[in-house]
């Protein structure tokens, strides 16, 4: 489905990504994990667009993406939940979701998918008038989810949703991103640091380390991992 | 103590703040998006009037001769098309190019663009002030309020009220004013939700743009005379109202715009009109020294 071929992203001189090659097949969960400024969000928004690679090559169902503009990406149904969640925060919740569905026009389809992420997050709903900035981080989390869920997303990409969360509330997000994953056959990308989580809800996975993937396997050959367990697990 | 004189300074004094405020909230929204101090706006604001003074003319000379207001109205909305594309361009040429540079680029291409624009009308038009045409009529129903508003200033009051009612249904329910407000808080998530943010900052330009040639049309035909310099204190005198209020605020600039016009009234009703200037600035220094983010602005929070 995504095939990254040999990127390399520079912020001004400063190369970021020195050469980063990885696949995505339809309907697996993979996860990219490294230690902090391996790279990781730099990849994410290289596939978004928003930092685009100045060599190599993207391809999204066969066809290079590198070159288009990030809303061009978005239409493609590549969707991001960034990192630090990014919810606006002076827009509502009802808000922020809508923006989620910014590129649809079915506005009996956006309200329908309103409805289920509000039964999805129940709380969301109660805070549906709430602005956004005045939610806590949990339910910031699972608004950034939402949202990136109302532009109908093919692939989603996820860069630490459980950073600075309770482990309970934790838990509860890698069971929905399982849940997203199951249910709506959508692709997911997920960039964590929480590793032995991320390990264990997906099927394959990355290892990155300065702007370079070192390793790749099976998710469960790499919980196993003597060098994964020392360095990213804490064991 | 004399309150209808005082009634007086505050019709005036709101009259003024509502042109303040058509030519702040330019200033303010461009800030709001892309930090920049748009320094070329009152230039805007002067094209604005000139082009409706050309129009009036061609109009005049061709024999159309309708009532003046509807000759103010077709004056006003070619103003007002020609401003949208000068704004346009502008961003395009002058700050586009520089939207990644180091953050005093912008602004000196500002400055740049606003000597440009003000000697180009200088060299096609004239430096000397031209009279600009009285085309409001006085209206019957105005008499017995003639002693605090004229008819022009009805005019401007109601135009501007119209004009605030108009952006705040864009801001708040339109497609586009929603991807504004989007950027304006958060421009890589924006852009994450597929909003062509070039397209948004094109389109704010043009609003701004579309505020200041309204305002330039009615403050021509308020003042009776225009040159191309008029954008200048007019720019600077908006840029203090949008700072007073809070910059990137939008309600913050039309506040800003009230106190400012209103203190500059009575400034100069109570005190001395020659001192009306010290007024406005000084209340600025003020503000920021008491409150430095300004009226409705928050504290700046740094981005980590
Ligand atoms: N806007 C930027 N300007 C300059 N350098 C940047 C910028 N953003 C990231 N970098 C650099 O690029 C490298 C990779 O950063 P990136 O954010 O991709 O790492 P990461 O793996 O996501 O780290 P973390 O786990 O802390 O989120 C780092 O060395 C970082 O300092
Ligand atoms: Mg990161």
């Amino acid at each position: 489905m995504l095939e990254v071929r040999n990127i390399q992203t520079y912020y001004g001189n400063i190369q970021a990504l020195k050469s980063v090659s990885l696949t995505i097949n339809e309907g697996e969960i993979v996860t990219l994990i490294g230690a902090n400024g391996a790279g990781k969000s730099t990849t994410l928004m290289s596939i978004c667009g928003v930092t685009p690679p100045r060599h190599g090559q993207i391809l999204f169902r066969g066809e290079p993406i590198q070159h288009l503009s990030a809303e061009q990406i978005v239409s493609q149904g590549i969707i991001q939940v960034p990192e630090g969640r990014h919810i606006f925060p002076q827009m509502s919740v009802i808000e922020n979701l809508e923006m989620g569905a910014y590129l649809r026009n079915d506005r009996a389809g956006i309200k329908a998918d309103i409805d289920d992420v509000f039964g999805r997050f129940p709380i969301l709903e109660k805070r549906r008038n709430q602005a956004g900035g005045t939610l806590s981080g949990g339910e910031q989390q699972m608004l950034a989810i939402s949202r990136a869920l109302l532009a109908r997303p093919s692939l989603l990409l996820l860069d630490e949703p459980s950073l600075g969360l309770a482990p309970l509330i934790i838990k509860q997000i890698f069971e929905i991103i399982k849940q997203i994953n199951a249910e709506s056959n959508t692709t997911v990308f997920l960039v964590e640091q929480n590793a032995n989580q991320a390990l264990k809800i997906a099927h394959r996975g990355y290892v990155m380390e300065n702007g370079a993937i070192t390793m790749e396997d099976r998710a469960e050959n790499l919980l196993s991992n003597e060098e994964v367990k020392k360095a990213y697990l804490g064991m | 103590m004399d309150f209808e004189y005082l009634f007086e300074l505050l019709c005036g004094g709101v009259v003024k703040g509502s042109i303040y405020a058509l030519i702040a909230l330019g200033y303010t929204m461009v800030y709001g998006i892309i930090q920049l101090i748009n320094f070329a706006h009152g230039e805007i604001y002067m094209v604005g009037a000139f082009v409706a003074l050309i129009i009036t003319g061609i109009l005049t000379l061709s024999g159309y001769s309708d009532s003046g207001l509807s000759v103010l109205v077709l004056a006003a909305v070619i103003a007002v098309i020609y401003a949208a594309a000068y704004g346009y361009t502008l961003e395009k040429i002058a700050y586009r190019p520089l939207r990644n540079a180091p953050r005093l680029s912008p602004l000196i291409s500002a400055i740049g663009a606003s000597i440009f624009l003000m000697n180009y009308v200088q060299l096609v038009q004239t430096p000397d002030f031209l009279p600009f045409p009285e085309l409001v009529p006085e209206f019957e129903f105005m008499e017995p309020l003639s002693r605090f508003v004229s008819s022009v200033d009805m005019v401007i009051l109601v135009v501007t009220a119209l004009t605030m009612v108009a952006l705040t249904v864009l801001i708040k329910y339109t497609k586009i004013g929603k991807a504004m407000r989007a950027t304006q808080q958060d421009m890589v998530m924006a852009r994450l939700v597929g909003i062509n943010v070039d397209r948004v900052i094109s389109a704010t330009f043009i609003i701004g743009s579309v505020l200041a040639a309204i305002a330039g049309v009615l403050i021509a035909s308020r003042t009776g005379q225009i040159n191309s310099a008029i954008g200048f204190m007019a720019g600077i005198k908006a840029f203090t109202a949008a700072v007073l209020g809070g910059i990137g605020n939008i309600p913050g600039a039309v506040l800003g715009a009230m106190v400012l016009g209103i203190a500059e009234t009575f400034g100069a009703g109570y005190i001395s009109s020659a001192y009306e200037d010290v007024f406005a600035f000084g209340l600025l220094v003020l503000i920021l020294i008491l409150r430095p983010a300004g009226l409705l602005g928050k504290a700046v929070k740094q981005k980590v």
